[in-house]
């Protein structure tokens, strides 16, 4: 386990090599002076000079890329011109509401998903069964961000039983936080808890036509004991994985939820560092989410061996 | 003979399948829609009308209008269009790059290494994040709502020809091909291209879908397609301001989006269920 655990750790390696790299390309795609699309038209030459060198943008470009590595590596992400602070301080400061909009919605997804796909597979080809997967396609077509208008229109501006927009820390206030969560976690999480819907269906369906589900039936066990303990334990693994995607699907879905419900998250920061052309902002925060998602996975990865003991990474 | 009676079944299996042709069905009213833009709609969308801003649906906007006095029915017609251009060739583009990688890293093993490495690392940015950051850097349009998207996404379609090559790059007429004394690049084109064809189809209809959806995503985050030009991700956008007195104009931009993504949707899983069997989802 402990070997196996460190050569995936390696394993990470290359891949976060590649993310850094791709966002110290960003800085390179820009067309033409990169320093002058920063700075803005209002930018001496001097100026553009100075910032040039600061952001050792005269340098060759290994260079360059070798002491990016570096300054990454050191946890410096550069600063912000517009912030006006480190964008690693910029980053934590916006990082809990997108964590808890992220895990809310992936809460909302997992409990409806995982219970809707069991439920479909119990009786397959059934009314249920029918009518759950119809929900589901189009669950994973409705648009999250178009959903998320619809509700706020319907529970927010007609109904007025929940705010519309802002947010709430569920630190300083746990109530308000719950009314303000509801609308982005139940949009954001509802198209994902249709693809975990028809994962679990299908998988649940596959462990159901086991013969250790015969036998089971066979000792005379109940409906209840052989559906969640024998054939639910076995479909666990590929759903635990697809559970890992959804993770980045969601981060990437907080992003434009943070924008419909005027969240103050990573999501707002990296679309107002767009639109300011604040690129070292935008450079971190994709640097972090990818880092992220690929450490959820390494966990997701490791939760394996809980949830099926046949897996033991020798 | 055989192969013609396989040829023959094709399109009849296709054409059985209920996904793929309601799939297919929904997928061309849009296209026509797109394609006869002028004469379906009712009104020129980028004409401003402050007269009559903010109509609710009636005989004259058959959707209302939206906070420009813009007719909502001609906005979403013309919409399509951007929708469709960026789906389109994003799906091309996709295919192509993702042919030309996984040809190479399924056949080059040296390159292999490196060459998932990198894909590895694209797939590693949640995608739509990764789209901004390439907005953020190459400014918004269409071509750059294109480059950005067909960057994120192909590297799934590389790794899906990687995994089909490797697959088929053993298998005896290829040994056969080899041993004949056939170059790489014509066993590769001749005798393994071929048969990635289906599973890009299948991919392909998805990639179609995503990319709309993701065009949408950036217009409505304003990292997209210019604010002036009629797309279903800036029309919502629009509506998004004026949701309090105005709901159609959000509502019906995104009932298209949905509608799209639903055609594409039952198209890739009716092609992916008769094409190949073994993928199917009981």
């Amino acid at each position: 386990m402990t070997a196996y655990l460190i050569r995936r750790i390696l394993a990470l390696v290359p891949v976060l090599a590649v993310v850094v790299s791709v966002a110290f390309l960003l800085i390179h795609l820009i067309p033409g002076d990169p320093v002058s699309v920063m700075l803005g038209p209002d930018a001496t030459p001097a100026q553009i000079e100075a910032a040039r060198q600061a952001l050792g943008l005269d340098r060759p470009l290994p260079e360059q890329l070798l002491k990016f590595y570096a300054r990454v590596l050191r946890g410096d992400l550069g600063r912000s011109y517009f912030l006006d602070r480190p964008v690693t301080q910029a980053l934590l400061e916006r990082a809990e509401p997108t964590l808890v909009l992220t895990l809310s919605a992936l809460l909302v997804a997992i409990v409806i998903g995982v219970p809707s796909g069991i439920v479909a597979a119990a009786q397959p080809g059934s009314l249920w069964d029918r009518t759950l997967m119809l929900a589901a396609l189009l669950g994973v077509c409705v648009p999250g961000f178009w959903l998320s208008l619809n509700f706020i229109y319907l529970f927010a501006v007609r109904l007025g039983w929940l705010p519309a927009a802002g947010y709430a820390s569920i630190f300083v206030d746990p109530v308000a936080a719950l009314r303000y969560m509801v609308l982005p976690a139940v949009s954001l999480g509802f198209s994902q808890s249709a693809l975990i819907a028809r994962i679990s269906r299908s998988c649940m369906l596959e462990a159901l036509q086991q013969d250790y589900i015969r036998t089971a039936r066979a000792k005379g066990l109940s409906h209840a004991t052989v559906t969640w303990v024998h054939a639910f334990r076995n479909a666990l693994v590929p759903v635990v994985t697809v559970i890992g995607i959804t993770m980045a699907i969601l981060i990437g879905g907080a992003v434009v939820t943070e924008i419909v419900f005027n969240i103050p998250g990573l999501g707002r920061l990296i679309i107002s560092a767009v639109l300011r052309r604040d690129y070292p902002v935008v450079q971190g925060v994709i640097l972090v989410t990818a880092t992220a998602y690929v450490l959820i996975n390494l966990g997701v990865d490791m939760l394996y061996v809980f949830i099926d003991p046949r897996i033991r990474y020798e | 003979m055989s192969d013609a009676v396989a040829r023959a079944t094709w399109p009849r299996r296709l054409g059985r399948s209920r996904n793929v042709v309601t799939g297919a069905l929904i997928v061309t009213l849009v296209v026509l829609g797109a394609l006869f833009a002028g004469a379906v709609s009712t009104h020129n969308p980028r004409r401003l009308d402050p007269a009559n801003r903010l109509k609710p649906p009636s005989a004259q906007n058959y959707l209302g209008t939206d906070e420009f006095g813009r007719d909502v029915w001609s906005l979403v017609v013309h919409g399509s269009q951007v929708s469709l251009i960026v789906g389109a060739t994003t799906m091309a583009l996709t295919s192509l790059g993702g042919i030309v990688v996984g040809l190479v890293a399924g056949y080059y093993r040296r390159l292999d290494i490196v060459l998932m490495r990198v894909m590895d690392g694209l797939m590693a940015f949640p995608a739509i994040l990764l789209a901004i950051a390439l907005m953020a850097a190459r400014g918004s349009g269409v071509g750059n709502v294109i480059f950005a998207l067909s960057v994120v996404y192909t590297p799934r379609t590389a790794m899906l020809i990687r995994s089909t090559v490797l697959s088929i790059r053993e298998l005896d007429y290829v040994l056969a091909a080899r041993a004949l004394g056939r170059r790489d690049l014509a066993i590769a084109f001749r005798h393994i291209l071929p048969n990635c064809i289906g599973p890009l189809l299948v991919q392909g209809s998805f990639i179609f879908a995503y990319a709309i959806l993701a065009e949408a995503i950036l217009g409505f985050l304003g990292v997209g397609v210019p604010p002036y030009v009629p797309s279903w991700g800036n029309v919502i956008a629009s509506g998004k301001n004026v949701i309090r007195e105005a709901f159609w104009v959000s509502l019906f931009p995104g009932l298209a989006l949905t509608l799209s993504g639903l055609g594409l949707n039952l198209l890739g899983d009716g092609l992916r269920d008769t094409l190949d069997p073994r993928l199917r989802v009981p």
